[in-house]
């Protein structure tokens, strides 16, 4: 194949239409300068517009555009195709995993039904002050790492462990925000958000693959806080040994 | 395809609906949430992907943190000074007074804030900001999380509706307004862009919260989403925009790609250079230099490249100079900066300075409302409130921001305004406020648009008359204007709206598909930049970010007002500005220098 031409083998499948999902190649000339892999679909959809992929920001913070490019999964805003190409060629999928809606879209309700179980938002009943809650920035830091996840989904559906469990076990997303707000020290629910995570699958069912890790386009760590979630729930039983004399 | 009609589809019935996710749309869902009201928060995209999200610097409020003696007062006379002159003092002394409350809320609601060492909310000097009332030096009152501020408010506002129980119709897109005969709004027209289903979404009260409309311009640092959908809903129901040649030009988005680098850089304490090295602001605005209005400083920058000073290969950018701040400082206080840097400009910014222009950031006009979110129609000269729509956030034209809004009251306005509206609607609808019914021929009046478009079998390209429209709002209504070329701009919009009347929707399929969802957007776009181009050519005079090199002064005998465009005539109106405050004195109109 000529240098200057592209080929982009896409996963493609409409509901209405097709029975099944099917592997359409395009081939488009090769810009003069390295751009985006959203910026290739843009020029795809300009030949068919019948190709379907969400996007908002462009910037990679939004967190649209997750899909699986060439294999791995990362932001098409943000993933240069210098990067990803593969002999002139590119293969775009959904994230893996999830049921697709169309195309490059997949259905994302288990996904954020995980991140809803953490219960995704600080609890501290005792009465506000007038002013902020005070944090040194010691303890603030603690959250950095942890806050900035953009719910792309791009790491749960790199899991081996979701796609087994994807209603039981959290996922590599859900557990991150489950730790930022264990992390909180303005947050008082420390002991019912472990109490909720101790059962066998929640938390448990990760077992170190470490994809996440890999994957993820803002540099966050799931599996650094997955460890540090176990490591609470270890010193909770520990605590609960040494004032029952017994686990319970 | 079959058209659609009152009779064949469903109706989803509200007591408030909210358009828009965002960060105003979504803090006046939590206050409709916790009232019992039934709301419905109605999304294009999930809400943690509005553009909310991008927003990096921070939240201006005057909050004591930094300063023990800092005032709002003094906020707001920034602002009335910011938006040279045409903001409303009732509003901006609203924003600057309550925003305390709305900021600390956010805390407690768990926004992850950066600290300062006594455990208080970090705050950064920002563009435009000073201590007793400008005599005092530059203050620091911008309240940050790291440079990724959007980011963690939105979040934060997605998790308490989350905990609130905020029903959310997430991934669908309204389409047009249901109007009765007594000119009330009943919501809205929308369809589900996952499965295609129509519905009549009807509701007592409907909230624009659908944000800004940047991608009028080939040049942006909007989202791809921002196309004005709740603001061109409006103008098509006949109700008017106000101020819509204020568009606000940012001075660091990067080269080429168009994406934001915050004003937070500069007020962390870098500064921009021209080729020869030069601290240029300096010469233009010799007191804060760097930290000068936003219209100043990307005037200043588009002046130093028209007269060759500009960095490049082509002389046609700006260099954004951040290393001496050292890496320890660039990695905690500017972390997204650095990794977007890096990403769309291929510079690291520890070593070398960012290529930077001035790019389309902020529209500061939109629906006219009061503090309340109200929108309102001018009838006879008066202002006549149109019951049933509100609008709140960038889509609102309160006005605080009037002719330039000020880094970090963007986000104050959301919270400020977003939660007044939602606490309006609550009384109002509990004390027997609401609307009457739409007939059919209402709903099907609403259908009208999707149905054509459903219906299209030749005409136009949506991606190819968006790039024709987006060219010629960047060629004839950037940075500078000018009455001769503005009136070729007008010319080529009168073609362009043909096309976008005749646009040819191929792909009839109803699953997600993003090609009717963008040719919509388009027509929305059109309405907006057709408003702004209209508003543009009417005001003949220079003030805030409306500058315009056949007339360069400001003109107070003529032009201390708000300018509202009525879509109907497309004529341009001229309405008073609010010099009344409630608690303090007037700001009057001075010389405005930086």
């Amino acid at each position: 194949m000529a240098t200057n031409i592209l080929e982009v083998n896409m996963y493609r499948y409409n509901p209405e239409e097709d029975k099944f999902p099917y592997i359409k190649q395009y081939q488009i000339e090769k810009p003069s300068k390295d751009i985006m892999v959203l910026d290739l679909l843009h020029l795809l959809k300009e030949q068919d517009e019948s190709i379907s992929y969400r996007r908002s920001c462009r910037e990679g913070v939004c967190g649209s555009d997750g899909m699986n490019i060439n294999g791995k999964n990362g932001l098409a805003c943000i993933t240069p195709i210098s990067s990803v190409l593969k002999k002139n060629k590119i293969e775009l999928r959904p994230l893996p995993g999830l049921p697709v809606i169309r195309d490059l879209v997949v259905d994302m309700t288990e996904f954020y039904a995980q991140y809803e179980k953490i219960k995704p938002f600080l609890q501290n009943s005792t009465t506000a002050p007038e002013q902020e809650r005070l944090q040194s920035p010691e303890d603030r830091d603690k959250l950095d790492g942890l806050y900035e996840c953009i719910l792309c989904a791009c790491c749960s559906t790199s899991c081996p462990s979701f796609w087994w469990n994807p209603d039981k076990f959290l996922g590599p997303a859900a557990l991150l925000q489950a730790y930022r707000f264990l992390a909180d020290t303005r947050d008082l629910k420390t002991n019912e958000r472990l109490e909720d995570l101790s059962d066998p699958f929640s938390v448990y069912r990760c077992h170190g693959i470490m994809n996440c890790v890999s994957v993820c386009p803002k540099g966050l760590n799931p599996n650094k806080a997955i460890g540090e979630i176990k490591t609470m729930l270890l010193k909770d039983k520990k605590e609960i040994i040494t004032t029952d004399g017994a686990m319970n | 395809m079959t058209n659609y009609n009152s009779s064949n589809i469903k109706t989803l019935e509200f007591d408030a609906l909210i358009i828009g996710g965002g960060g105003s749309g979504m803090r006046a869902s939590l206050e409709l949430a916790k009232s019992g009201l039934k709301t419905a928060v109605v999304s294009k995209v999930f809400p943690t992907r509005s553009h909310t999200v991008s927003a990096q610097g921070g939240i201006t409020c005057a909050i004591q943190s930094a300063d023990p003696n800092d005032d709002w007062r003094w906020h707001m006379y920034d602002t009335v000074k910011g938006a040279d002159y045409i903001g409303d003092q009732d509003a901006i002394e609203y924003l600057c007074s309550e925003g305390p409350k709305a900021v600390f809320e956010l805390e407690h609601m768990g926004l992850p804030f950066s600290r300062f060492e006594n455990g208080r909310i970090y705050q950064r000097p920002f563009g435009g900001q000073s201590k007793d009332y400008g005599k005092g030096g530059q203050a620091a009152r911008t309240c940050a999380a790291a440079d990724r501020t959007g980011h963690a408010l939105l979040h934060t506002l997605y998790q308490n509706n989350v905990k609130e129980g905020t029903n959310f119709l997430n991934e669908w897109f309204a389409v047009d307004i249901v109007k009765n005969a007594q000119n009330e709004v009943t919501g809205v027209i929308a369809f589900s862009i996952e499965y295609g289903e129509v519905a009549y979404l009807k509701a007592q009260s409907t909230v624009m919260a659908t944000g800004g409309a940047g991608r009028i311009y080939a040049s942006t640092t909007n989202a791809l989403i921002n196309t004005g959908d709740g603001l061109a809903m409006a103008l098509r129901a006949g109700y008017p925009a106000q101020d819509m040649e204020m568009w606000q030009f940012h001075p660091t988005g990067i080269y080429g790609a168009g994406s934001l680098v915050t004003e937070g850089c500069r007020g962390e304490g870098g500064y921009l250079i021209n080729k020869d090295g030069e601290r240029f602001m300096e010469r233009y605005a010799p007191n804060v230099k760097d930290l000068a209005g936003r219209d100043v400083v990307a005037r200043s920058m588009v002046l130093e490249i028209l007269e060759g000073r500009g960095c490049g290969e082509n002389n046609d950018h700006i260099y954004l100079k951040l290393d001496h701040l050292g890496a320890d400082v660039l990695n905690a206080k500017l972390p997204g900066i650095c990794e977007l840097s890096r990403t769309f400009a291929h510079v690291d910014p520890i070593y070398e300075p960012i290529p930077v222009v001035p790019t389309c950031h902020y529209m500061m006009g939109g629906t006219p409302t009061n503090i309340n979110g109200q929108a309102f129609n001018r009838i006879d000269g008066t202002d006549s409130i149109i019951p049933g729509l509100f609008a709140a956030g960038e889509a609102a034209c309160v006005s605080v921001h009037g002719a330039n809004r000020l880094g970090g009251n963007s986000l104050l306005d959301l919270v400020v305004f977003g939660r007044a509206t939602g606490i309006f609607i609550q009384e109002d609808l509990k004390s027997g406020g609401g609307v009457k019914s739409a007939d059919k021929d209402d709903i099907d009046n609403a259908l009208d648009r999707l149905n054509t478009l459903n219906n299209s079998d030749s005409g136009y390209e949506t991606a190819e008359v968006k790039k024709e429209l987006q060219q010629c709002m960047q060629n004839y209504f950037g940075v500078f204007r000018r009455g001769e070329y503005m009136k070729k701009g007008l010319d080529e919009l009168q073609e362009i709206r043909e096309k976008v009347d005749q646009l040819h929707l191929k792909d009839k399929s109803n699953a997600f598909n993003t090609s009717r969802v963008e040719a919509i957007e388009l027509q929305n776009l059109f309405e907006v930049a057709e408003a702004t181009a209209i508003a543009a050519y009417s005001r003949d005079e220079s003030r805030g970010a409306h500058a315009r090199d056949d007339f360069p002064d400001r003109d107070d005998e003529r032009w201390l007002c708000h300018s509202l465009y009525d879509p109907l005539s497309k004529t341009v109106s001229k309405r008073d500005v609010n010099f009344n405050p409630s608690e303090v004195e007037a700001f009057p109109p001075i010389v405005r220098t930086y």
